[in-house]
């Protein structure tokens, strides 16, 4: 999978000077296979910068959906004499370490995006800064990775409880925040699964430099 | 210097498949039973779905691990091979930090959802995951360095692909 989207970036390159040849023999065909050779040219320039866009936006939503998630219901606790006693239940992303740390990981991630993102022109130029950057971008991924999957054994838990050490499960009373959780762990999950596919194209790229630069 | 590479190759996949046995194991023998206010109370790896997907993720890296060994270098499956070792290490990632979350509910307990903490009543229980949980990152620490060397063993080739 790797050499077959490193032939893409090369083959690019080679396509611009068979295209010439192409040229002086059939002028109409080579002008709609030149356009259309253009078209993947931009298509496969976009992959990553829109990868990037959708992995910040992906993160941003399940930060900021788990960060205002919050529910809270009044029930009556007990009768004195003829007055009830109310007391008010809440549930909020921050009563656990494992939502903290899955609202944290996201922020970050989305943040590190968006800086490189902005920042493309300055780092891609020269080979260190984009080894540097895909170094960081694994370390991003698997911190987005471990987030995830800390939170999902965490709502596994407040949705079915643990029988044997007597945890009650806690979404039948509070239902709304259990499914807001649940949107944001999807979301995280496919901010990882857009991140890992960023990975293999920064692989591509950067294994395929030196033949690039050197032509 | 390719037979080199292979030696230290196959020592780092031994020292993976120990350490991924290891945890495995640790995990699959911490079995207490306590008795609790005239309660029995028996802690087991199997009354977790988390813990046991912990110890299926460490089996299965630990006989991948050995399997290949058997993996001649430089071939098409040794390509292959790169990308399953990406993703059985984020797999044990997810495991380790899915042990280690319920792990610290069950040493601290979450007072907002009114969960007590166990490990007060099973010591000896919480010691062992403790283990397992160390164990399992060691051969996560080990993975990494495996899909590393496997890197930068393999990017000379993949320079050399084109033309």
């Amino acid at each position: 999978m790797l050499t077959r989207t490193a032939s893409w970036t090369s083959h690019s390159s080679m396509d611009l000077e068979h295209g010439s040849k192409k040229h002086s023999a059939a002028p109409t065909a080579a002008t709609s296979t030149s356009t259309i050779l253009q078209l993947r040219d931009r298509f496969i320039a976009l992959q990553p910068i829109v990868l990037r866009a959708s992995a910040i936006l992906a993160t941003t939503v399940a930060a900021a959906v788990m960060g205002l998630n919050t529910q809270s219901y009044t029930a009556v606790v007990a009768i004195i004499g003829t007055k009830p006693l109310m007391q008010t239940f809440t549930a909020k992303f921050s009563d656990t370490p494992a939502f903290v740390y899955f609202v944290t990981a996201n922020a970050i991630a989305g943040a590190y995006n968006l800086v490189v993102l902005l920042m493309r022109r300055l780092i891609l130029q020269r080979r260190t800064p984009s080894l540097v950057v895909h170094m960081l971008d694994m370390v991003i991924m698997v911190m987005l990775a471990t987030g995830a999957a800390t939170a999902a054994s965490m709502a596994y838990l407040g949705k079915n409880g643990n029988l044997h050490t007597r945890w009650n499960p806690i979404c039948d009373k509070f239902g709304s925040f259990c499914s807001r959780g649940g949107i944001a762990l999807v979301s995280s999950f496919i901010g990882v699964a857009l991140m890992l596919a960023l990975n293999l194209l920064s692989a591509a790229a950067n294994a395929s430099r030196p033949n690039v630069v050197g032509q | 210097m390719a037979k080199v590479q292979r030696l230290i190759s196959i020592v780092l996949r031994l020292a993976a498949a120990a350490a991924a046995a290891a945890a495995a194991i640790i995990m699959v023998t911490s079995h207490e039973t306590t008795s609790f206010f005239g309660l029995e109370m028996e802690a087991k790896y199997s009354y977790t779905p988390s813990f046991i997907f912990f110890v299926v993720a460490f089996a299965v890296a630990c006989v991948y691990s050995l399997l290949v060994v058997l993996v001649r270098p430089g071939s098409t499956a040794s390509r292959l091979v790169l990308m399953s070792d990406v993703i059985i290490g984020m797999v044990l990632t997810g495991a380790v930090a899915a042990t280690g979350a319920l792990s610290e509910v069950g040493k601290n307990g979450n007072t907002h959802a009114g969960w007590l903490p166990i490990c007060v009543q099973v010591h000896e229980y919480c010691n062992r995951v403790m283990g397992a949980l160390i164990a399992g990152f060691v051969a996560l620490v080990v993975y990494f360095l495996i899909i590393m060397y496997s890197l930068h063993e393999l990017a000379e080739p993949l320079c050399s692909c084109h033309y």
